[in-house]
């Protein structure tokens, strides 16, 4: 087999975010860069938030998924070099997030002046946005809390960042 | 610049965020309602993540690694300002702490974005875009509390009163401040607070509440270099009780 960035890209494409297992580490945007020297591969990873305890276990399953398909020379490194956003989710990973009942981030292009940005998001139930912000925190810090005025669901949204 | 400087700089901001990440998580399960009880746990592990990036780049540059450095030293030994030491009190305290707290860091790490030591920029960068969250948290919940009803407004005005004093120590000179300064790292405590000043009161203004003149509050200084209130050694002894059980176990 000869190793591509892209058939690596594909494979990575199996793992999930252990905390919204719908969503590849590809689709969300964290795997940064892939770089093949002959037989070795370093795919450069960066997090979604720093003090997100689910890094590591992503940093192990893409261990985990290369070594399961003998790519077993590899350097997989966590850092800063790319900054994370929330721009980075693909389309796929946006719809994934919102089948999930997560409402995708809204656009920001790095403009983020106050919480008007996530005051109406999206619900994902009945896609109204008459809704109201609860928190801007929510049960992992990548998520705010909602509630839809429309349908009267609790939802809870993706965080732009 | 020497190394020794940028330690100091770099030992100052991760204290501060290890030490208040760990006061803001007491509000996990006791906050006044459910969303601030979560909003307070999610800042306290922010917090306390953003203090690991800290210390791993101390670690770089040869410090022991960040378990030892957070868990191991005594209370003399910490950088961090007396301001995130004090107990977390009630809601309005904590709150008025959390809000000139976070509008601190948020300049703070938009000037060190800038920082020419690349590892340093890079951290700050990241940390930008999360301390907004904090700082726009903390601007929503000022402004409809102090604007609710005459209680709320009173507390949250006693609170700022007996905060700034000790808020205006997270700007206290650092021994090398010159020459980090000097060396364009970032342009130094007097203009954080120049801008911290600017703009809470801009919020504060919103709010309702007032600043006292500036020129009648004296500063707490100390924190930075080992003076500490007796409130802190109690809070090291409680947050590495853990780690102190065994610190060889792998988590």
């Amino acid at each position: 087999m000869t190793i591509t960035e892209d058939k690596i890209l594909e494979l990575l494409k199996e793992v999930k975010d252990p905390e919204i297992p719908v969503i590849s580490l590809v689709d969300l945007g964290v795997i940064t860069g892939i770089k093949i020297d002959g037989d070795h591969v370093t795919v450069n990873m960066t997090p979604t938030f720093i003090g997100c305890p689910a890094m590591d276990y992503m940093k192990n399953d893409v261990i985990e998924v290369l070594n399961k398909h003998d790519i077993t020379n590899h350097t997989v490194n966590l850092n800063l070099d790319t900054t994370w956003s929330s721009d980075m989710i693909s389309d796929e990973g946006k719809r994934a997030l919102k089948k999930f009942g997560l409402a995708p981030p809204p656009v920001h292009n790095n403009v983020i002046e106050d919480l008007d940005i996530i005051e109406h998001a999206e619900c994902p139930n009945c896609d109204s946005t008459n809704t109201t912000l609860k928190s801007p925190f929510g049960p992992t810090l990548c998520r705010s809390l909602h509630h839809c005025n429309n349908c009267g669901e609790a939802f809870e949204s993706f965080k732009p960042i | 610049m020497t190394e020794e400087a940028l330690k100091d700089l770099l030992y100052k901001i991760a204290d501060d965020l290890l030490i208040l990440g760990h006061r803001n998580s007491e509000w996990t399960g006791v906050g006044p309602l459910l969303e601030e009880d979560i909003a307070f746990s999610s800042m306290a592990q922010d917090k306390v993540g953003q203090s690991l990036a800290f210390y791993q780049l101390l670690h770089q540059l040869g410090e022991q690694d960040p378990d030892t450095v957070a868990f191991t030293r005594n209370a003399e030994q910490f950088h961090n300002s007396q301001f995130v030491e004090l107990p977390i009190g009630e809601y309005d305290f904590s709150l008025i702490r959390h809000f000139l707290f976070d509008h601190a860091d948020y300049i703070r790490f938009s000037m060190l974005a800038e920082c020419p030591i690349e590892e340093v920029a890079k951290v700050a960068r990241k940390l930008k875009g999360e301390i907004k969250y904090h700082v726009m948290h903390a601007n929503t919940w000022i402004k409809q509390l102090a604007t609710a009803n005459e209680e709320a407004h009173d507390r949250l005005q006693k609170s700022l009163e007996k905060a700034l004093p000790y808020a205006l120590g997270m700007f206290e000179p650092s021994k090398f401040e010159k020459e980090i300064v000097e060396a364009g790292v970032y342009p130094g405590e007097a203009e954080i607070e120049k801008q911290w000043k600017e703009n809470i009161a801009i919020v504060l203004e919103e709010a309702g509440l007032k600043l006292p003149d500036w020129n009648s509050i004296e500063a707490v200084y100390g924190g930075r270099y080992g003076k500490h209130t007796e409130h802190l050694q109690p809070l090291v002894e409680e947050m590495s009780e853990v780690f102190r059980v065994d610190p060889t176990a792998d988590w």
